[in-house]
């Protein structure tokens, strides 16, 4: 083979190549609005504020609101509950962080960090496990042996400041970002 | 899938599956070296374009079934939340209402290059006739589709088209009111139209398929209508064909987005982006662009019952067009007579869709528009029932050249090669 | 007629591109050619204005709003890019201004002791709420007419902008010889029959521009016609964006396959 037709090749090689890729590279891009449309739509992202009003919430209630299209937990703890989710030892936790959406990552998971306002415990009704919404656990109907919620999908138990105690779930429940716009009222999300 | 395989299997692995799957050898048998005449021009690659388009309409439409409610108090708003909220609703919605403006677009000019070339005649029959069933099939799912918005003209379009059936004697109504599932168009109609939009590409698809396969057994017909004699004839399809065909699809496909970016309306209809309301029809009723020369035709005969014949027969005209050309010679290149008639056809075809574009009075250059509408129905008919049995039997073709090779490459290369 | 031209020029007929509609007895109330009139998002690079938005917007919202709905628009589509491009703090004041109805109180109730509809202030994720609570009484407000919808106005009406401009534009006091108009009705000949429900609803200095603009009866409508474009085809700007990309993209493509096309065929002649 001499080297003009070999030149030739490489030519016609790299055209056909680079011809190929670009139809590629085009075929590639033109996925990703297939795949976008699938995420949430500008409207459902719209939707995730929400302002819940705690005037009428009694100790030791617990009320549910829809946040996201999931439950969000807002607990009024009665100082009991307060005082028995004060005294555990961050140490012995199954998942010792704060899981706050408020704070840093890293930040440990007592108490103070798993509710600003100690009166209120706000949380994603949303088992860390699967998924299930976790049922509360009140003084004249406990759930699980902590006092606060217990999930009967697969018996993950909770404490009084939603962090896991017992059973499969891998984390404390969740607690979504929200600010108090006034001591009654807090905007979640 | 005709003649003897070629296919050498290139690894154990493809080996190992040929001989229990023969995929592989079917691939490389139809869409690698399968012989195509060498002479093939640009109106041929538009089969590739077609099935292009077939998969883009199921694309976006089973993404676009993801965010719409097939329901009539939701539909019209679920498009719009498609519009305004899902992301790139717009852009895959623009798509799919352009995609069926382009896939009718590709397929008349496959449909006329079929009957300019001859590819309808013996042996190629049932390709043909399959191909019709194809068209009618989209035509069924282009309406259904059109009536999911819910707007003011898929409403009445729904209403105009389902009443065609209420022109069969005694029966007619019940058919209408069968199809309805109600005392008018409504969320019944509705909801079986989405589940019939939704299956007809798929059998679509299956048609194609049967077509393809129809195709590979005679091969490609060529624009000199004459048969392969020799492998001097073709070329394997990949790689020449392959990159034929790639080449004027992404041409189409410039011209599709042409619309799709800068005029994605064009083809619509302003009334369609009003909500439907059954109290109020807009004044003109217009079908998309590529059912107009039906709706001329059934417009332009005065009796209920005869328009909606007229417009069948008209249809199955198509099927039957096989046995209707006595010509001996397939491509109208050697058919001097017919090609001057060709070509009035063709005029006559957009004629008939500018008169059903317009209103029933509207008049051109002192003539009613109903009348030109009814000599081009004459025309349309007489083209297929008249001229082509009689000008086959009566034409004295030019002469055929001896063989593609020598058409294409001339006397010298073909004795060089010999 | 918008439609048939348009499909006139697909069919490409020449011979018959003009068609002569049939003349009616004595005077046509058939509506006008729509006006000569330009706007910034025309053509293939056209943008909306901004600052034409946000006036359009006050237009809409202090002449318009009175009677016309605009159901499918959210206040916070107008921070969103392509569009008014007010600030969040801003689309939230806007929203907070607007009272939409509430959702079922404690007790369950959606109306007060007079019957009126409980409100609450608007949140961005509101929708524009409508001047009626239902067509019957939007018609009866109207002396039997409905006012439509404006979210789509621009799409639904065939030279979409300029037919609305010219019909925003296009009210005379006194109508020719000739022309009865209807009791109650106002006279305007680029709409279809010449009788408009609608009093003329835009006057000079209707509005106050706080950018100084002076507010003429045709600034005011350039700027809604605007406005209400937007409100029709808010991704109009994205989409144009997005397809010169697209299309410079195909055609580099198409050179390419082109060359690879002359390669391959160049040895099969």
């Amino acid at each position: 083979m001499t080297a003009t037709t070999s030149d030739a090749t490489t030519r016609r090689d790299f055209l056909y190549v680079a011809t190929g890729a670009m139809g590629a590279v085009g075929a590639a891009a033109a996925a990703w609005p297939f795949i976008d449309q699938m995420n949430p739509s500008t409207a459902a992202l719209a939707l995730g504020t929400t302002e819940i009003d705690l005037a009428a919430i009694q100790p030791g209630q617990q009320v549910i609101y829809t946040w996201r299209g999931q439950p969000l937990f807002v607990r009024r703890r009665t100082p009991a509950e307060i005082a028995s989710a004060k005294a555990v030892d961050v140490s012995t936790l199954p998942d010792p962080l704060a899981r706050n959406a408020n704070l840093p990552d890293n930040t440990p998971a007592t108490d103070a960090d798993r509710a600003t306002k100690p009166e209120w415990l706000i949380v994603k009704g949303v088992c860390t496990h699967l998924g299930c919404t976790p049922t509360v656990s009140t003084p004249t109907a406990p759930e699980g042996e902590y006092g606060g919620w217990l999930c009967h999908c697969h018996g993950s138990a909770y404490d009084t400041a939603g962090r896991i105690r017992k059973g499969p779930a891998p984390e404390n429940l969740a607690v979504p970002p929200y600010t108090f716009l006034s001591d009654t009222r807090v905007k979640v999300g | 899938m005709s003649g003897p395989s070629t296919y050498i299997p290139k690894s154990g692995l493809e080996k190992w599956i040929d001989q229990r799957l023969p995929l592989p050898r079917l691939m490389h048998d139809t869409m690698q070296t399968f012989p195509t005449p060498r002479n093939l021009n640009i109106w041929y690659t538009f089969g590739g374009i077609l099935t292009f388009c077939l998969g883009v309409q199921i694309i976006t439409g089973i993404v676009l079934a993801m965010h719409y409610v097939a329901n009539a108090g939701l539909a019209f708003d679920s498009v719009e939340k498609i519009m305004r909220d899902v992301n790139y609703g717009w852009l895959i919605r623009y798509i799919h209402a352009n995609g069926a403006s382009m896939f009718f677009l590709a397929v008349y000019i496959h449909m006329f290059r079929g009957l300019y070339y001859g590819s309808y005649k013996a042996p190629r029959e049932l390709i043909w006739i399959l191909g019709v069933l194809i068209y009618l099939l989209m035509m069924a799912t282009a309406f259904f589709g059109y009536v999911l918005p819910w707007g003011q003209m898929s409403f009445w379009g729904a209403t105009v088209i389902t009443n065609l059936f209420s022109a069969i004697p005694v029966i007619g109504q019940h058919i209408a009111t069968w199809l309805w599932g109600d005392f008018a168009v409504g969320d019944a109609t509705l909801n079986r139209f989405f589940s019939l939009h939704y299956l007809l590409p798929f059998i679509i698809a299956a048609v194609v398929g049967l077509h393809i396969w129809a195709l590979h057994v005679p091969g490609n017909n060529n624009p000199l209508g004459i048969d392969v004699k020799s492998p001097q004839d073709t070329l394997p399809f990949h790689p020449y064909y392959t990159v034929k065909d790639a080449f004027y699809l992404c041409l189409y496909v410039i011209l599709f987005a042409a619309f799709v970016f800068y005029s994605p309306d064009f083809f619509g209809n302003p009334d369609n982006y009003q909500p439907a309301n059954p109290l109020v029809t807009p004044p003109d009723i217009v079908p998309e662009w590529y059912l107009l020369p039906y709706y001329a035709m059934l417009r332009s005969v005065p009796n209920k019952l005869l328009g909606v014949l007229v417009m069948g027969l008209a249809l199955v005209t198509l099927v039957l067009l096989p046995w209707l050309d006595t010509s001996r010679v397939r491509s109208l290149r050697f058919r001097p007579v017919m090609k001057q008639f060709f070509w009035v056809f063709a005029v006559d075809c957009v004629l008939l869709g500018y008169c059903g574009s317009q209103s029933v009075e509207a008049v051109a250059f002192g003539i009613p528009l109903v009348i030109v509408a009814r000599l081009g129905t004459v025309y349309y008919l007489a083209y297929f029932w008249v001229l082509m049995p009689i000008i086959g039997l009566i034409e004295t073709p030019k002469k055929l050249p001896a063989s593609i090779a020598q058409s294409v490459l001339g006397d010298k290369a073909v004795a060089a090669a010999e | 007629m918008h439609k048939a031209l348009k499909l006139g020029l697909v069919f490409g007929l020449l011979a018959f591109a003009t068609p002569v509609m049939a003349q009616e007895e004595g005077i046509s109330t058939h509506r006008l050619p729509p006006k000569k009139v330009e706007f910034e998002f025309e053509g293939a690079f056209g943008k909306y204005d901004r600052a034409a938005l946000q006036r359009g917007f006050q237009v809409y919202k202090e002449v318009c709003a009175a009677c016309h709905s605009l159901n499918r628009v959210a206040f916070r589509n107008l921070g969103e890019p392509g569009g008014p491009g007010f600030s969040e703090a801003e689309v939230k004041a806007i929203a907070a201004g607007f009272k939409v109805p509430a959702e079922p109180n404690d007790k369950g109730e959606t109306t007060d002791e007079q019957g009126n509809r409980l409100t609450r202030a608007g949140i961005p994720a509101d929708y524009f709420p409508a001047p009626f609570p239902n067509e019957n009484a939007a018609r009866a407000n109207n002396s039997g007419a409905l006012p439509p919808d404006l979210s789509l106005i621009n799409k639904a009406r065939e030279h979409g902008p300029h037919y609305i401009y010219s019909l925003l534009t296009g009210f005379e006091e006194k109508a020719p010889a000739g022309f009865k108009l209807t009791e109650g009705k106002y006279f305007n000949p680029y709409f279809e029959g010449w009788n408009i429900s609608m009093p003329q609803p835009l006057k000079a200095d209707s509005v106050t521009y706080s950018d100084g603009t002076k507010a003429t009866i045709e600034q005011e409508a350039h700027d809604v016609v605007t406005f209400l474009e937007w409100a029709a085809e808010p991704k109009m700007e994205e989409r144009k964006r997005l397809g010169f990309g697209v299309l410079i993209f195909l055609v580099v493509l198409a050179g390419l396959l082109f060359a690879s096309y002359r390669k391959v065929w160049a040895d099969a002649h």
